[in-house]
């Protein structure tokens, strides 16, 4: 089946199957930051924005995004990378593999909540797991990055 | 020091933060063949038939193999030094299937529908055996996980296959027994510490395909380049010299890619059909199908005097390692070589005991590697004793440990180059508010609050056999290239070793080049493990950095006409005394270009005699609700004694991190099965790894100290940083509710439990005494 979707600000129409998963189709169009971490939607590594919102693309069938707005952080790219010298700064970063998720869903806190406090940060941000840094340079990142 | 210890980013920061495409799924060719593995459904059994007719008709199936083709040369998966000493007990397929995930047959298709569609047409008869599912009762049980007689070892590891042994193994220094009978106090304890899965991020990965001269190129997400070249020629029957394996960044390890994976199959795929191969492992198979730590059963006693000097340590351990021996051996040895050095007031010491086979899922590397079982076991039986004396837990630890210069009876003859382990204790009380909250306060609310802690430490590299080499090349226009075999899996070590030979070369560290791992092109390394790539690779490029720099001054002083002594050399400029001057970028160019040149290259190789050991002392807060055992941490303070801090930021991660990952052992993660040896933890939903919500606060100092051994004094920091939390949180409960947790993970309902228990048996005592 074909479906016309809205990718970074471009439009796109693309041959999927019906059980295609979003994750799987973004790929395939070369978007490589959007990747499979579990088959549970547990851990957040998947995360784009569907019409502006996180959303995780291993468990979104792609023609469920037929006509809407998705975002990857390739369509971020200087917003990302302002956020990602913050991460940099802590070391933060560590291997890197889960941090396109994490970045997507920070981003979205930003423009989501006002003035959050440290536990609101920690539960929007609670989806995105890591393995490596325990999470603390992380968060000295985002309240350098929010600038609190 | 301009560049060592400086806070520096990592220089891979920006690319892999913001998705570009540098791992190794991004890197797979599109025309690459999908692999997918048929999984035994049985913990023991023996193919009594298979047919993969009806598979092969699917269109885009390109090759099914089964344990008819394969090579008859049994292996390791086990990423260790050649002669390897886990034992040669798989090949690639088997006739018979040791545990529910093990591989009986290979499918590669155009496609993953394809693969998937040939896999349920794969029709398997099997003869189903009794498992061994129970680790204590492996010894002796009626089925032997390994009869083949073609399992071999490479050196006499104990192994006694008829009766599930795997590995045997004995260290002992005066005579244990006596010792505990002329001790006033003596501690008895039996600790179970549990199977935990690595979970990185990036699951495992691998593909394969041929180069323009017919070679098998491996890309891997794995953390022993080397090891698994001599491994996947060994399983394939190639010669070494056939494989070229590349590691691209690593989206992390943790000790799990010390283990190879997927790489023999796709490889083996690709020599029968020629064309490149590629095989992820899903987040079900990478739980269910790779490796974990050790399970262990370990029984301590120690005996100690009325003043609390620990004189006699006696431990056997019994240790799960599945259905194959990945690690069998070293994790066993580890466990007892990385604990008990730490109390040198003993006149005996003795750690025994054996690793069995069991028709579970292969135990392999994980961060701690033995140690971190060992450490919560003895730290936990250490602050027993502490409780039995009425004495504070870290002044007892302050009059048992090792000092600097001293040895101690399981140190093989070593002496201690360096430790700043009392002075961790003493910033670790501080930052906890040891003095204050010393064991228990209650709250208002009821709750309680506690305070624990252990001490711990690890090796740095594997003394006497790992060695690393590094080059460090002028490139003809004044910059460098450092080329290096370890793995950054993403504790930033290709920038730490940069900041190294920055530092020699009194170049800013951005204008290295690092290069990380190829076996074609990097001198060797064992790879990232072990606690080994601050100390043994960044001592070999400290000397390779070192002896540039030599050559650089010869040459500048051949140009300069002077004698290399006179030459004053400060990374930019070359100077003669007259004040004569060439600059660096000159000299490259002039040694590069036109007749009678040599470019310089810096080589050394290092591997050091000994293991230097890091400390750390772990203090904890909890806060626990006495109504349901529920209990969460407050603060968790690590002081840690790296040696030298490389690189400040990294460093304090590596801590963060590593804590996390064992708090994540401490409390919530295990690997279990039902009655029929199938993994019920597979999936992220089951195995429960700290999100952010879970891990409180994390307090990390430094109190460095100075390894004469290691590259600018540094010592290793990896793997000591996850031992503490388990036994510092049971002491911590121990002191809120004086229940002791001898078994992990430390659940609400084991407290809970534990604390019923205590006041049924209270009950029980008063009706008796009443």
């Amino acid at each position: 089946m074909q479906i016309a979707v809205i990718i970074n600000h471009q439009q796109f129409t693309l041959e999927v199957q019906p059980d295609d998963f979003l994750v799987d189709t973004l790929r395939a169009q070369g978007l490589y930051s959007v990747r499979r971490g579990c088959e549970t939607s547990s851990c957040g590594l998947c995360t784009v924005w569907l019409n502006g919102k996180p959303t995780l693309s291993c468990s979104l069938l792609s023609f469920r995004a037929a006509g809407q707005h998705i975002t990857t952080i390739e369509g971020l790219r200087s917003e990302a990378e302002e956020f990602a010298q913050f991460m940099a700064a802590e070391g933060a970063d560590q291997c890197g593999y889960c941090s396109p998720g994490f970045i997507m869903t920070v981003l979205a806190m930003k423009r989501e909540l006002v003035n959050p406090t440290e536990a609101d940060m920690i539960h929007y941000l609670t989806g995105n797991l890591c393995r490596c840094t325990g999470y603390q340079g992380q968060l000295r990142a985002v309240k350098k990055y929010l600038g609190v | 020091m301009k560049y060592v210890g400086k806070a520096l980013p990592k220089t891979d920061a920006l690319a892999i933060s913001t998705g570009k495409p540098v791992y190794t799924e991004d890197l797979a060719p599109d025309n690459a063949l999908v692999v997918k593995i048929l999984r035994s459904p049985h913990a023991f059994a023996r193919i009594k038939s298979i047919d993969t007719t009806k598979a092969h008709s699917v269109k885009g199936v390109e090759c099914i193999l089964t344990y008819k083709d394969v090579p008859q040369v049994r292996f390791t998966l086990a990423g260790q030094s050649y002669p390897e000493p886990s034992p040669y007990d798989r090949l690639i397929l088997d006739q018979v299937v040791r545990y529910v995930g093990d591989e009986v047959a290979i499918i590669a298709a155009a496609d993953e529908r394809a693969a998937n569609a040939a896999m349920k047409r794969i029709k398997v008869e099997y003869e189903v055996f009794e498992p061994v599912l129970e680790f204590e009762q492996a010894i002796g049980h009626a089925s032997v996980v390994h009869p083949e007689a073609d399992l071999s070892c490479n050196f006499d590891i104990g192994m006694d296959k008829a009766r599930n042994i795997c590995s045997s193994h004995i260290l002992a220094e005066g005579d244990v027994e006596q010792e505990l009978k002329k001790c006033d106090i003596v501690i008895e304890e039996t600790y179970y510490t549990q199977a935990q899965a690595p979970a990185m991020m990036e699951t495992f990965r691998a593909f394969t395909y041929l180069d323009h001269t017919g070679r098998l190129v491996v890309v891997s997400s794995t953390q022993v380049p080397f090891h698994i070249k001599r491994q996947v020629a060994r399983a394939l029957e190639l010669p070494a010299s056939q494989v070229r394996v590349i590691k691209p960044r690593i989206g992390g390890g943790f000790g799990g890619k010390q283990t190879g994976s997927g790489e023999v199959f796709t490889g083996l795929v690709t020599l029968k059909t020629g064309k490149p191969a590629f095989y992820i492992y899903n987040r079900s198979e990478t739980f269910s199908c790779t490796t974990s730590r050790h399970a262990m059963r370990l029984k301590v006693r120690l005996g100690a005097d009325k003043e609390g000097v620990i004189r006699a340590l006696d431990i056997e351990n019994l240790s799960d390692t599945g259905a194959y021996g990945e690690h069998a051996p070293t994790t066993f040895a580890v466990c007892g070589d990385k604990t008990l050095p730490l109390y040198n007031k003993t006149r005996a010491v003795r750690y025994h005991g054996h690793a069995v086979y069991t028709n579970k899922m292969p135990a392999g590397a994980l961060r701690g590697y033995g140690a971190t079982q060992g450490t919560f076991a003895l730290e936990s039986t250490v602050n027993k004793l502490a409780a039995k004396l009425g004495m504070d837990p870290a002044e007892l630890r302050l009059k048992n440990l090792i000092k600097e210069g001293e040895t101690s009876l399981a140190f093989h003859g070593n002496v201690l180059g360096s430790s700043a382990l009392d002075r961790c204790i003493e910033k670790g009380k501080e930052l906890i508010g040891w003095q204050d909250k010393y064991p228990r306060k209650q709250l208002p609310n009821g709750n309680i609050r506690a305070v624990g802690m252990a001490v711990t430490m690890q090796g740095s590299g594997i003394a006497g056999i790992d060695t690393a080499s590094a080059s460090v090349r002028l490139n003809e226009d004044g910059s460098y290239c450092l080329l290096i075999g370890s793995t950054d899996m993403g504790t930033g070590s290709d920038t730490m070793l940069a900041q190294v030979a920055a530092e020699v070369l009194a170049m800013p560290p951005e204008k290295i080049i690092v290069h990380a791992a190829d076996t074609d092109i990097s001198p060797y390394d064992p790879g990232s493990y072990a606690s080994s790539t601050a100390y043994v690779t960044g001592m070999a490029v400290l000397r390779a950095a070192e002896d540039l720099k030599k050559q650089i001054i010869t040459q500048g002083a051949r140009m300069l006409e002077v004698a290399p002594a006179q030459v004053q050399f400060d990374g930019q400029q070359l100077t003669a005394p007259s004040g004569r001057e060439i600059s660096i970028k000159k000299l490259a160019e002039l040694l590069v270009v036109g007749t009678g040149n040599c470019q310089l290259v810096g080589n050394a190789t290092y591997g050091s005699p000994i293991s230097p050991p890091p400390f750390v002392a772990g203090f904890v807060e909890i806060e626990l609700d006495p109504g349901t055992g529920k209990f969460e941490i407050i603060n968790y303070v690590a002081v840690v004694d790296c040696g030298t801090v490389l690189n400040a930021n990294l460093a304090k991660i590596q801590v963060e991190g590593g804590i996390a990952q064992g708090i994540g052992m401490a409390m919530y993660e295990e690997v279990r099965y039902d009655d029929r040896g199938r993994m019920k933890t597979n999936n992220f939903m089951q195995y429960k790894i700290p999100c952010r919500k879970d891990v409180g606060k994390i307090t990390v100092a430094f109190e460095e100290s100075y390894e004469p051994t290691g590259p600018f004094g540094a010592k290793s920091i990896g793997e000591v940083v996850i031992n503490t939390p388990s036994p510092a949180i049971a002491q911590a409960i121990y002191n809120a509710v004086g229940v002791s947790i001898a078994s992990l993970p430390i659940t609400p309902e084991k407290v809970f439990m534990g604390m019923k228990g205590a006041m049924i048996h209270a009950k029980q005592s008063d009706e008796t005494s009443g």
